[in-house]
This record gives structure tokens, sequence and C-alpha cells, in this order.
């Protein structure tokens, strides 16, 4: 066993490195620090476009479809120098979500018709899973889409339904969706995945704002779409199938260990300006036993990252194991947002503009207190979505432990 | 023993209750905390008409006779409406030190204009370099012929752009963190040197920066005995303490009956989400929690006018078990409600984010630990 890395992972982490440093966009450092909800779409689209231009945009991806041929291992210290120099994160559902879907179970035509805007970006994609109603229970989904051929439209999909909490949705050029193609069907078997141009007539997009105040996710109402057949992504009915693939990835990386590292980091910073009585927050035995206590969790974490990692490059996995980094990974998160309000004091009581304001507001405290509450409610989502944490204690009780 | 209400106890509980079911929905709420005000003084009209405002005090102050019970039961059902209007402030804290350390004069001259609704008050105490600490200042108010001036900073004062008047905390002689050297004054918003930054607070209140820049007042300004004014900022700050807890048991009250509601109807894998025995003990804890939380506010607030050792470990207990009880009712109540928990539209994440504030109020958890474990 040896957790170190090789002489040529080092020289690759360095390459890495000076990278970043020499190609972030300045007017983005700390970018990760923002919500999404607040960034306009140019924003959250610079960082991408930079790393498509160096041909590192899906690390993740095989080489054929643009993927970098890196290890598991090159992978892991790639997204631990994002970390580390606080990139803004990518948007996951074109890169991670939609496009390994469609290069794995899509046709010829559908690969080179959707890749390309996808790698480039020019594509903004967004997610129709979740329904009013559905949450956790995801085959509950009820949105229709019933086929019909005539001569005027051909062959296609009348789509009527709802999706929810469709992150980023009022940017969006492009929806992969679950649909019902069966109703008949038991929960799971009469579902497919549809790819709807969001410019098609019968879509609306209505805000929906969060208790942080951020317009991040959105209610998608779909009324008579008419969608062609040839956007149904491999077998009709089939669609579960690749949703179970599509959320296997999206798990993957849900851990969030070395934005985590970053995020303790701050804290410490902002503990160690904080005084008590003249003294540092940080020097209190309250406070450091509790940052300590995080640490600690945060490093059996990493390395069970690390194992499931290294499980995986071998051909196993990820499992039901994934659920771990997905339960612990977010408690962690949210822990952290919350110590940074402990840390900030009276100062977390103030509410932080939002991206529309107009700059002349008057924010009171010092810069590191700007927003921490707001992060703390923001993050109470992360137990929520992706599977709420309770529905990924089934899981491991279940196929993990046989119960 | 007996923990039962009076008749008039339960007649004012009563009257909250109906004028807030009657015109504080949480859709009006939300709707007057996004306005430029964040206010309606017209309620606090109302309150005043209804003699809330005077409820504590005693009749030869011109209240109703009564005290810190009255109090806890204004709060409990405002928590229960997330009330934003400065009772807490104006009440409260303005009412108990004049109550306590005000001179008969400056009880006549300033008494009725609370009890009457025509003068808010804020709370101007807490410093950036503070944190929780009552005595650290660094404003002072040096004696200026019969008067003083004062000169200083206060941070994060709650319901200041409300209000006409300010209590001000300022040091009068001593160091920076000394116990003796401390006192109170009485300080009109509007006086020379005065200036403020309003901003709002992420529990849909408002707040100011203040600066006062040699502002004079005269004698009659001083709360109480120069230099000699932190013993009584620490029991009126442990009233506030008090009336909070209530305030917090009524936004845990709401939170769990909505949460179990929720849990009984909403469906999920064919089934009431609520038959699932892993939310149900969370339910079980949240509830508990409550119950706890109602234990302390009861006892806070019978224990107010105990000596100051009783008095000190009664409030910090009691600020240490909502905070912790607020945080965990809070989260799980978010939890439980999935998606909807998070949006501003459903009144949960409000409550939430009120709870979460209320345990930065004056001293968080661990802030209230230490000063508990310290006062035995």
């Amino acid at each position: 066993m040896d957790m170190r890395f090789s002489p040529e992972e080092l020289a690759f982490r360095d390459e890495v490195r000076e990278f970043i440093a020499s190609n972030y966009p300045q007017e983005l450092k700390g970018g990760a620090r923002r919500s999404r909800g607040e960034m306009s779409k140019e924003d959250i689209l610079r960082w991408h476009r930079i790393l498509y231009k160096k041909g590192w945009i899906v690390p993740h991806w095989p080489v054929e479809y643009g993927g970098t041929g890196w290890t598991i291992t090159q992978r892991y210290i790639w997204n631990e120098e994002n970390a580390r120099a606080e990139t803004s994160p990518l948007l996951p559902f074109g890169l991670s979500m939609v496009g390994p879907v469609i290069y794995t179970f899509g046709n010829e035509e559908q690969k080179k018709r959707f890749l390309p805007g996808i790698l480039s970006g020019d594509d903004w994609w967004c997610q129709g899973y979740s329904e009013p109603g559905s949450g956790s229970d995801l085959a509950s989904l009820r949105t229709k889409a019933v086929r019909a051929k005539n001569e005027k439209d051909g062959d296609h999909y009348i789509v009527n339904g709802g999706k929810t909490w469709t992150t980023l949705a009022q940017f969006a050029d492009w929806m992969f969706c679950l649909v019902r193609t069966d109703p008949n069907a038991k929960a799971q078997e009469g579902i497919s995945f549809l790819l709807i141009d969001m410019k098609t007539p019968g879509i609306t997009v209505r805000p929906i704002i969060t208790m942080d105040g951020a317009h991040e996710v959105n209610e998608v109402f779909l009324e008579d779409v008419k969608v062609p057949a040839e956007n149904l992504i491999g077998e009709e009915n089939k669609g579960w199938t690749y949703a179970k693939f599509l959320l296997g990835n999206e798990r993957s990386g849900i851990a969030g260990v070395a934005r985590s590292k970053k995020a303790i980091e701050r804290l410490k910073n902002i503990a160690n300006a904080e005084l008590i009585d003249g003294a540092p927050l940080m020097k209190t035995d309250e406070f450091s036993r509790k940052v300590a206590e995080l640490e600690i969790d945060l490093s059996a974490l990493e390395v069970t990252e690390l194992r499931t990692l290294a499980a995986e490059s071998k051909g196993r996995g990820p499992g039901p194991e994934a659920s771990i980094l997905k339960i612990k990974g977010t408690e962690i998160q949210q822990r952290i947002t919350e110590l940074a309000v402990e840390a900030v004091g009276n100062y977390a009581m103030v509410q932080a503009p939002r991206m529309e304001a107009t700059g002349n507001e008057f924010v009171p405290g010092p810069d590191y207190s700007t927003g921490t509450a707001q992060d703390y409610f923001n993050m109470r989502k992360t137990s929520i979505y992706g599977g709420s944490n309770e529905i990924q204690h089934n899981i491991i009780a279940k196929m993990v432990l046989g119960l | 023993m007996d923990f039962s209400f009076t008749e008039e106890q339960t007649l004012l509980r009563n009257t909250v209750q109906s004028l807030l079911a009657d015109k504080y929905d949480f859709d009006t709420r939300r709707k007057v905390t996004k306005t430029a005000d964040g206010w309606r003084p017209e309620m606090w009209a109302q309150f005043a008409e209804l003699g809330l405002l005077a409820a504590p005090f005693s009749e030869e102050l011109g209240g109703l006779g009564g005290g810190a019970i009255e109090n806890m039961i204004v709060m409990e059902e405002f928590g229960r409406h997330l009330v934003v209007e400065p009772y807490v402030e104006t009440v409260v804290i303005a009412g108990g030190f004049l109550r306590e350390g005000g001179t008969a004069a400056q009880q006549e001259a300033l008494i009725p204009g609370i009890v009457g609704g025509e003068t808010v008050w804020a709370f101007a105490y807490a410093e950036p370099q503070g944190r929780y600490n009552l005595a650290d200042l660094t404003t002072t108010a040096k004696k200026d012929g019969s008067g003083y001036t004062i000169n200083g900073y206060k941070a994060v004062v709650l319901g200041a752009p409300w209000a006409q008047k300010l209590i001000v905390t300022a040091r009068t002689s001593g160091g920076q963190r000394d116990r003796d050297g401390v006192s109170v004054f009485i300080v009109d918003k509007s006086a020379a040197g005065v200036s403020t930054r309003d901003y709002p607070t992420v529990d849909g209140r408002r707040a100011s920066e203040i600066t006062f820049e040699n502002v004079k007042v005269g004698a009659d300004a001083l709360i109480g005995a120069e230099g000699k004014g932190l013993p009584l900022v620490e029991k009126i700050t442990d009233e506030a303490i008090a009336a909070l807890s209530a305030e917090a048991i009524g936004c845990m009250k709401e939170l769990n009956t909505a949460t179990v509601e929720y849990c009984k109807t909403r469906k999920q894998f064919g089934v009431p989400i609520g038959k699932f025995q892993v939310l149900q003990h969370r339910m079980v804890d949240m509830f508990m929690a409550h119950e706890q939380s109602v234990s302390m506010t009861y006892m806070v607030n019978l224990k107010l006018g105990e000596s100051d050792v009783e008095r000190t470990k009664a409030a910090a207990g009691a600020k240490v078990q909502i905070g912790k009880a607020g945080r965990f009712v809070g989260q799980q109540a978010v939890q439980l409600h999935g998606g909807m928990g998070m949006t501003d539209e459903l009144n949960v994440g409000h409550y939430f984010k009120r709870l979460t504030m209320i345990d930065t109020q004056f001293g968080n958890v661990d802030h209230q630990l230490k000063r508990y474990s310290e006062a035995a």
C-alpha cells in the first residue's frame, strides 16, 4: 500500500498548478465561494471555455470523445488543484451527466450533433428529472410523452407535464428529460430519456427563489411540447437504465473533499481574525476542537474517497459505497458553513446584496463575514438533493448490509 | 408548583393570537419585509392600542401590571408569526432599562412613549471587536460640563432604522474590557453627531451601523450610576434572552406542527413519508427539543428576579438550549420538507433563518456555555 504520489504525478501536479495560475481569470478569483445563483451566465462559462481551448474540459471522458486520457489519480490531482485555486466549478449537466449518456447510449448522429456543443459550452444543458411531488422517489414521475406520426410533423413525441428544481434552466438551450412513455408499465419500466430543445413552443420556465435569496432553480412547465423522435436516447421505455447510469456519475465527486479542505482553511483564517477579548477565536478550546473534529472527519472521508477511486481504477464500483461519500461529504460541507456563521459573530446577521444589486449597497463587517449565513442556508440543500441523505442511508442498508 | 396562566394572561395570549391571525399571515409578512421600510408602523400602533406595549409594565409606570411572563406570552406568539416589529428592543430592553435603572423623571418622561407606541427604541451595545462581551467597549463618554460627549462605533444595531431613541453603552472610565467604568445613556437618534448606515438582516429585519462623533448629551441621559452600568446591562440582556427564548419556542412550535402535517400527507414510494420510522424518530426528537426549550423558557422567565448568579445561569442555560434546539429543529424541518423547505415561498426556511439569528443574538451556544460554567 502506498498513498504518496509518484514523481510523474508530482510533475503533473506542477504542470496543472502552473496552468491554473496563469490562465484562471483574475476577475473570477474566489469564484468557488460564490453561489451559482448569483453569477451571470458568462461568468459561469468563462473557465469552461478556457479549459475547452486547452483540451482539458472532460478529463473523465474516453479519449475518442475528447477525454485527456489521464489516470484516475491524475484526475484526482486535477480536482485538487482546482479546489486549491478556488476556480469556479464547472456545470455538471452537460459534462458529467448528459454527455456520458449520449456517448454511451446515443447513436452516431446524436453524438455528432450534441457532443461538440457540450464540449465547447455553446449548449447549456439542464436536467429534467425531478417533478413536483416526486422528490427522491424519482420513478414516480408523471410527465407524459405520447408518440405520434403524421405527414406534417413526422415522427415525434408530444410532451405534457412539469419539472422542478431545474438548476439554471433560465439559461438552458437543452434539457435532458425523463418522460413516461408507457403509463401502464411498472413505475421504472415505462420511462424514456428525451432531449428537448428549450426553444420549443410550450415550454415555460418559472424561477424558484431559495431561502438564501438566490435564483438557482426553476420550475419548467411543458405543454404540448413537440419533440422529434430522433431526440430519444436509446430505446423507448428503457430510460431508467440511462437515468441510473447518469445518477451514478452524479454521485462520484459529490464528496467535495478538496473544496472542503479549502473551506476549512478559510474558516481557520476567519477564526484567527475574529478576536474574543483580544485573543483569536481559533485559540479557544471550544472552537479549535470543533475545527479539529471537522478536519479529522474530512481526512477519513478523503481516504475513503481514495479507496473508492482505487477500486474504481481496478474496474470496480462506484457501488453503493458512493453513498458514504454523499452522506459524509455533505455533512462536512454543512458543518463548515455552520461554523463560519458561529465564527463571524454578530455580522452573520447581515444580508449580503444579490448579484442584481447596484453595487452601492452598504455591507458592514469584515469582507469574510459577507454572505456566511446565506452560504449556510444554501448548503442545507446538499443533504436533500441528489437523493436525500435519508435515501442514501437506505441504499447502504439495503445494498451493503443486506437489510 | 403551578405552571398555569392567569385569566388575564390567557386573555393577553388570545388578544395577540387573534390580532396576528388576522393581520400577520405569512404572505403579508413576506411582502412587508421586502419593502423599503421592512416593517409596519401601523402594526405597532395596533400593538399599542391593544395594550401589548403596556403589558409588562407595572401600573405605577403606566402599564397593565404584568412582567416577564407577559413578555413571554407576547413573544411566543410573535415567534409563531415571525413578527419583525421591535418589541424586544423597545419594550423589553429600553423598557427594562428605564424600569430598573431610570430615575422617576426619566420613567415619567419616556415610558408613556413606549406604552403609547409613539417611540421606538434600539439597543446600541455591540462593537465589532467585542463579539458578545458586553464590557468590551471602545465607545467613550467623556464628562463635559454637566453632561457627556460620546464618541464611538456600534455594530449590528437591530431595529435602529425604525428607532427614534437609542440606549447606548459607553465607557466613562477604565480599560477596554474592565467591568467597572461602563455607563448607559439615552441618545436621540436625531442628535447632532449620530450617523447611521442601514441594511437588511438575513431574517428579514433591519439593522444599522452607528457612528457617534462628539455627540453631546445632558446629565439626564445617564441611566443608573456612572461607571456602574454593567450589572444593569447584564440583567437587561438576560431579560432580552428570556424574551428571545419565548420567540424561539414559538418558531419551533410552528416548524414542528408544519413538519408533522407535511410528513402525514407527503407521499413517496406509495406511502406518506411519516410512515418511515427513521423520520418518525426524527420528529420525536424535534418534539422533545421543543418541550425542553419550553421548560427552559419558563424557567428563565421565572428566575429573572433572582440573584445575579441564579439569573445568569438560567439565562445562559436557556440560551444554550434554544440555540441547540433551534438549530436542530430548523435544520430538520428544512430537511424533512425536502426541496420545498429550501424555498423562499414556504415559511419553513424563514423560521429556520430566524432561529439561526436568535442563536447569534446576545451570544451563541459556545459563548453561553462558557458564561454558564463561569457563573457557578
